[in-house]
This record gives structure tokens, C-alpha cells and sequence, in this order.
């Protein structure tokens, strides 16, 4: 009825429903990285979109030169990269604890230009293709769409990564640490966690998350050095509606957000570069501390 | 005294004789300033390919022109008008620039023509595509090079109508440019007695195709005409690939596709394709030794975006090289009144509306099978004469034409 009101056949409706929460999974899978990172670094990861591109780019190295193909790549790309995520903790991020959060944005910001640059230099703005795995091949007809097989496999990896996240977070110890030295790291220190190593540890999952989503879209889109450059500021307003640092409200927030983006896209598809911003701004004057924020 | 007096006069004269000789060219140097996107969506398109191209010029040259040397400064515009305004606008009142080239992105090179026409420098744009930079938006010292949407249109849009595809749905990149292109399309595909059922403005740069390839073929038209460029182009045919819409019986026409984007798809994906160029590289002897010079010095063979800067900065140090002045003017009717003869454009006419007027090439993306390896990707269909492609002169909507 609400559909015929509006002017669209119910078919196209469905299908861009589908289509949103399968980018509203890719915003999922990121923001949780970012809000992990966030939990405990309390540092704005400006890099994890630069990430989210290595992880593509890992995916093509480890298929090309490998040969594992792409099986092998979603599980060593994000290994691979979420260990040279724990070089940067290590090596820079490790030296602003304590300081203002404007210094951990500005430095992974510039961290991110580097890497960006530096893969347009050797790969060029165009990218390279990835093909779709031999066993995802295809797709099948829902009657509103055709469902390729490899976009429903997004949706259901997306979920399984995010699911287990959650698990690890809330009902295992090392999750109980995690959220311990999210809230107070000299008290946790003084049972004797090694903080520092649960930082680095967390830091590195964070980045290894991004990793995978860039190998989950290595074959939708090109490996574009350029990829993660206009998801990521996306994603922080996923991050910023569903609360900094929430890991429900990230997962939560990236699907919803993923199916207004594909509503707006049918019915003012110039504004769906925007919608996001307007919600965000929307939840900011209601709610600072975002849809699953606790208010402090 | 009068010793003094008569040594002073000559001694003036003389200088007076000197500045004179070197006055022609100003500042004593001849100074390009090439704007273009050096790390964006277009920066394979032009980018640094197209500074390449533009050294290749100068270096025909020896690097002086009329006595003077060349210099070439380059920057990163980024795809945003208001940092390219800026950039002209600072090279032309303080960096002793005299001309601005490349220009890649219409509203770049819109706003660089502003410039252009208030310091009184020529603009010559190569990769901005959009007609109206030769008709309502024109400018006197502004000139296009490389190519148009209108030519586009006439070359894809009427092949696609001859076989059949009579009614089109198209995807826009939403600005200026996508603008220009889905309008001359349109007017070619009408003419031709086709229809267009809808379109979908996207934003520029989009990553994800699949919602609008989904729209569109929900339209049910017979042609999915994507009025972008870049990266854009190749997303939305990945996805059009990746969503079975060629299996359906529905079919792609990539209005501006380049050599690179053929490249970043492979010739799995984008065989089949038309597409209408303004050069390809595997055309005669010329073009190929040419580019081999290119692909050595860059690694990749070139589009015709950069093909085109080479040939516009060429024409342009030829002007100055046969007036022995770097003034606008005088350069301007110069280039004007010399036919446009390189390895890009034989028998070129540059036109008082600033269209560069040059034969076009109709081309086919070859199958996998066909092709003898990388960079052999394109076979030319059909040459489309200058003419038809860009339009009479009388055309034109140019009020300074």
C-alpha cells in the first residue's frame, strides 16, 4: 500500500532493502573495529579506512603470489594486517596515550594519506579486479531481484564476525579485561593485567576487522587504493549514531544506516551521499551520546 | 657632461633595444602550469600521464622555445574547483604562468576559465569533457582539445541506437559533467527516434553500484547509458556484471570509457564495450612509437586525455615558436591559423569557439581471445569525421564565437 503510494512496485523496494543491509554490513563490520579501537584506545582511528584498503590489496597479494586463493586470503589478510596494525600501535599510536584525542586523529589521519598515497603512486587511481570465488559464482532469482551468491555470502560473513565479536567482548574474560580497562586501566593494572598488551591486542583486532570487510569487497568493487577514502567518514557517522565506543550500537547502527542509504537511493538518490550526515546530526542534537551511548 | 650625457643615451638605447628583443616572451620564460587530478577517481585518466605527455612536448622542443626556456609547474587539484581556481589565480598573478592545461573535471575547468578570461591566459582542456565548455560556457582564450560529450554522443549514443537499443535508462554522475553528457546523448538517442525512459543521479564519487544498476534495470529500457567516467564507470559495470544485467538481455554502454578503465576491468569483464576515443595507441606508426616513448617513461600506455595534453601543449609552443612571442593573443591566432598535425590530430582546426576540431574513432573492446596481451585491448570501428562529431561552428552557442 505504502508503495504503491509512493510510486515504487513493491519488487523495487525489497530489492533495496537487500542491497542496504548488505553496504549496511560493510558499515557494521568497520564501525565495530572503530568502536573496539575506540573502547580502549580512546583514539579516533583515521586510518581504518587506509586499512580496510590494505586488507583488499593483502587479499590480491596472498591470491596472486600465494596461491591461496580467496578462502586463504580472508583468513591471512586480516592476520597479516591486523599485525602491522600492532607495528603501528606500537611504534606511534603507543606514544600519544594520555594526550589529547586530537593527536591520535591527526597522526592516523596522516597515516592514512601516507599509505593512500603511496598505493595510488605504485597501483594507479583505477584499481585492479579480484574475481569473485569459483564457488560464489552466479546468484538466484528472489522473484523482486537477483541475489548474486557472493553478496548474500557478505551478509552472512559480516554477521558471523560481528556475532563473534560480541560473544568475545561480553561473555569471555579477556572480553571482562577488555571492558575493565575501558573503564579504568590503573585499577585493572594494579590486579596485574598487562594493559598495555590487552591496547595492543584490542588495536590489532580493530585493524584485522577492518582487513576483512577489504577483503569481503575486494570482488564487488576494484582493489582501489582510493576505496576506504570515502567509506570512512561514512562509517565514523556510523560510529557517532550508534554511540563511540558501543559495540551493539556499531553493529545495530551500520545495518540500519545501510538500509536508509539504499531507501534514499530509490527515492532522492542525490541525497544519498548525505542522509547519513543528516541523521547523525539529527541524533547529535537529540542524543550526544548516540542511539547506544551511555550518557556519562 | 655632454660625454656623459651621450653615454647614458646610448646606454639606454641599448637597453631599451635588449628588453625589446626579450619582451616578446614574458618574464623571459615560457611557463605552463598543468592542473590536473593527481590522486583522485581521474588521476589514471590524466594525471600524472598527462605532465608526462606535457614533458614529452617540451622535450621535442629541447626545452626552449623562441630563445626562452620552458618550464612546467604541475599541481594536484584534487577534482575541486575551488583549490584549481585558486591555483590558476595564484599562478597567473604571481607565478609568471602562462597558460593553464589539462583541466581535468568540468567544474575545474569552469572555474579555471573564470581565471582565465580575468587575467586574459589561454586554458587548454584536455580532460574535462562537457560540451557547454565551447558553447554557452565559453570563454575567448579558453580551448577544448581532446574530446566532448557531443562527440561522445554521436559516436556511442548512435552506434547503440543503429543496433537497436532504442530506449535508454541512464545512470549520471551528478554534476556538470554527467549533466552535459546524459543531455547530448539524449538528443542524439531522440533524434534517432529512440526514447529514454528515466535516469538516476548519483553522487560523485560512488563506490556502490549495485542499488541504481538495480533501478535501472528495473526500467526495463533496452540500454543502461552511464553518463560517468573513471572509477565510477568501472563500479557500475562491475556491478552491472555481478547483478546478470547483459544476461538479461539488457545491455551497457559506457558513454566515456578510457583505455585505463578497460585496463582495471580486464577483457573478461568489459569485452564487447563501444566506446569512442579520441585516440588509441595501436593506430598507425606514429601513434605507436609515440607511445612506446610514453610507456617508458610512465608504464602504461596512454588514454587520449593524455594524448590530447601532449598535442595541445604541442600546438601551443609551435604558436609561440612561430611568432616569437608568448603574448595571448598573438599566440592564440597563431595556433588558430596553423593546422593541429601530430601523431594525435591531422589536419586539426581549432575553431573561434575554442573547440579543437579532429577526427574520433568509434572502437570495440576486443574478446580475451582476440587480444595478444596487455594494452591490446581495442579495435577502431569506425572514424567518425571531425565535423560530425563536434558540430558546425554555426552550431555552436558560443557568444564570443
Amino acid at each position: 500500500m505504502l508503495t504503491e503510494l509512493l510510486g515504487f512496485p513493491p519488487q523495487v523496494l525489497f530489492g533495496q532493502l537487500l542491497l542496504g543491509l548488505i553496504n549496511g554490513a560493510f558499515y557494521a563490520v568497520l564501525s565495530l573495529g572503530l568502536a573496539v579501537i575506540f573502547g580502549l584506545l580512546n583514539i579516533v582511528n583515521f586510518a581504518h579506512g587506509a586499512l580496510y584498503m590494505l586488507g583488499a590489496f593483502a587479499a590480491l597479494g596472498i591470491t596472486q603470489y600465494l596461491g591461496l586463493g580467496y578462502w586463504g586470503a580472508l583468513i591471512v589478510a586480516p592476520i597479516a594486517v591486523g599485525a602491522f596494525g600492532i607495528v603501528i600501535e606500537r611504534l606511534l599510536l603507543r606514544r600519544l596515550a594520555g594526550v589529547d584525542h586530537l593527536y591520535g586523529l591527526l597522526l592516523t589521519f596522516g597515516l592514512a594519506l601516507v599509505i593512500e598515497g603511496t598505493f595510488v603512486k605504485f597501483f594507479g587511481s583505477s584499481g585492479l579486479p579480484y574475481p569473485t570465488p569459483k564457488a560464489l559464482e552466479g546468484g538466484v532469482n528472489l522473484g523482486f531481484m537477483f541475489l548474486p551468491w557472493y553478496r548474500a555470502w557478505v551478509v552472512v560473513a559480516s554477521l558471523l564476525v560481528c556475532g563473534a565479536t560480541w560473544f568475545l567482548f561480553e561473555r569471555t574474560k579477556i572480553g571482562a579485561y577488555l571492558r575493565a580497562g575501558t573503564e579504568n586501566p590503573k585499577l585493572l593494572q594494579a590486579f596485574g593485567v598487562n594493559v598495555p598488551l590487552l591496547t595492543t591486542l584490542a588495536y590489532g583486532y580493530g585493524v584485522a576487522l577492518a582487513a576483512f570487510a577489504g577483503v569481503l569487497a575486494a570482488p564487488i568493487t576494484q582493489v582501489n587504493p582510493l576505496m576506504g577514502s570515502n567509506l570512512i567518514i561514512v562509517v565514523f557517522a556510523v560510529v557517532v549514531i550508534g554511540g563511540m565506543g558501543s559495540i551493539m550500537g556499531a553493529v545495530v547502527t551500520g545495518l540500519a544506516m545501510g538500509v536508509i542509504e539504499g531507501l534514499t537511493k530509490v527515492f532522492w538518490p542525490e541525497a544519498s551521499a548525505t542522509v547519513i550526515f543528516v541523521v547523525m546530526a539529527i541524533v547529535l542534537v537529540l542524543r550526544p551520546a548516540g542511539l547506544f551511548g551511555k550518557t556519562a | 657632461m655632454k660625454f656623459v650625457k651621450t653615454l647614458s643615451a646610448g646606454v639606454s638605447a641599448l637597453a631599451l633595444l635588449a628588453s625589446a628583443a626579450s619582451a616578446e616572451i614574458s618574464d623571459g620564460k615560457v611557463k605552463i602550469g598543468i592542473l590536473t587530478d593527481m590522486s583522485a577517481s581521474y588521476s589514471d585518466v590524466a594525471g600524472p600521464g598527462a605532465v608526462a605527455a606535457a614533458e614529452m612536448a617540451i622535450e621535442e622542443f629541447g626545452g626552449q622555445v623562441a630563445g626562452a626556456p620552458i618550464e612546467l609547474v604541475t599541481a594536484d587539484h584534487q577534482n575541486k574547483a575551488d583549490i584549481a581556481a585558486n591555483t590558476a589565480r595564484e599562478w597567473g598573478d604571481t607565478g609568471q604562468v602562462d597558460t593553464f592545461a589539462e583541466l581535468v573535471t568540468t567544474s575545474v575547468a569552469m572555474a579555471v576559465f573564470e581565471v582565465a578570461k580575468q587575467q586574459n591566459k589561454i586554458a587548454l582542456v584536455s580532460g574535462a569533457a562537457s560540451s557547454p565548455l565551447t558553447n554557452d560556457a565559453c570563454i575567448p582564450t579558453g580551448l577544448h582539445w581532446t574530446y566532448n560529450t557531443r562527440a561522445l554522443a554521436v559516436g556511442t549514443g548512435s552506434a547503440v541506437v543503429a543496433e537497436g537499443g532504442d530506449s535508454w535508462f541512464f545512470l549520471t554522475a551528478d554534476y556538470a559533467f554527467g549533466e552535459a553528457l546524459q543531455k547530448d546523448v539524449t538528443a542524439v538517442v531522440e533524434k534517432a527516434g529512440g526514447k529514454v525512459l528515466g535516469s538516476v543521479k548519483h553522487p560523485f564519487p560512488a563506490s556502490d553500484f549495485s542499488s541504481f544498476i538495480l533501478q535501472a534495470q528495473a526500467s526495463g529500457a533496452k540500454v543502461i547509458g552511464l553518463a560517468n567516467a573513471g572509477a565510477d564507470t568501472i563500479n557500475a559495470i562491475k556491478a552491472a556484471n555481478e547483478f546478470g544485467i547483459v544476461a538479461g538481455g539488457q545491455s551497457i554502454a559506457g558513454l566515456l570509457v578510457f583505455l585505463s578503465d578497460i585496463h582495471a576491468l580486464g577483457l573478461e569483464v568489459a569485452q564487447g564495450l563501444q566506446m569512442t576515443v579520441s585516440f588509441y595507441w595501436d593506430m598507425d606508426d606514429e601513434t605507436r612509437a609515440w607511445s612506446k616513448k610514453f610507456m617508458e617513461k610512465t608504464g602504461k600506455m596512454p588514454t587520449g586525455v593524455q594524448a590530447g595534453t601532449y598535442s595541445a601543449v604541442r600546438h601551443y609552443l609551435k604558436a609561440i615558436e612561430a611568432t616569437g612571442s608568448d603574448d595571448t593573443d598573438t599566440v592564440l591566432a597563431k595556433m588558430r591559423e596553423m593546422p593541429v598535425e601530430d601523431m594525435f590530430a591531422h589536419g586539426g582546426v581549432l575553431r573561434t569557439d575554442g573547440r579543437m576540431v579532429h577526427d574520433m574513432y568509434l572502437a570495440k573492446v576486443k574478446a580475451p581471445s582476440e587480444s595478444s596481451g596487455p594494452w591490446d585491448y581495442l579495435k577502431i570501428v569506425r572514424t567518425i569525421p571531425g565535423e560530425e562529431a563536434f558540430g558546425t561552428l554555426e552550431e555552436s552557442t558560443c557568444p564570443t564565437k
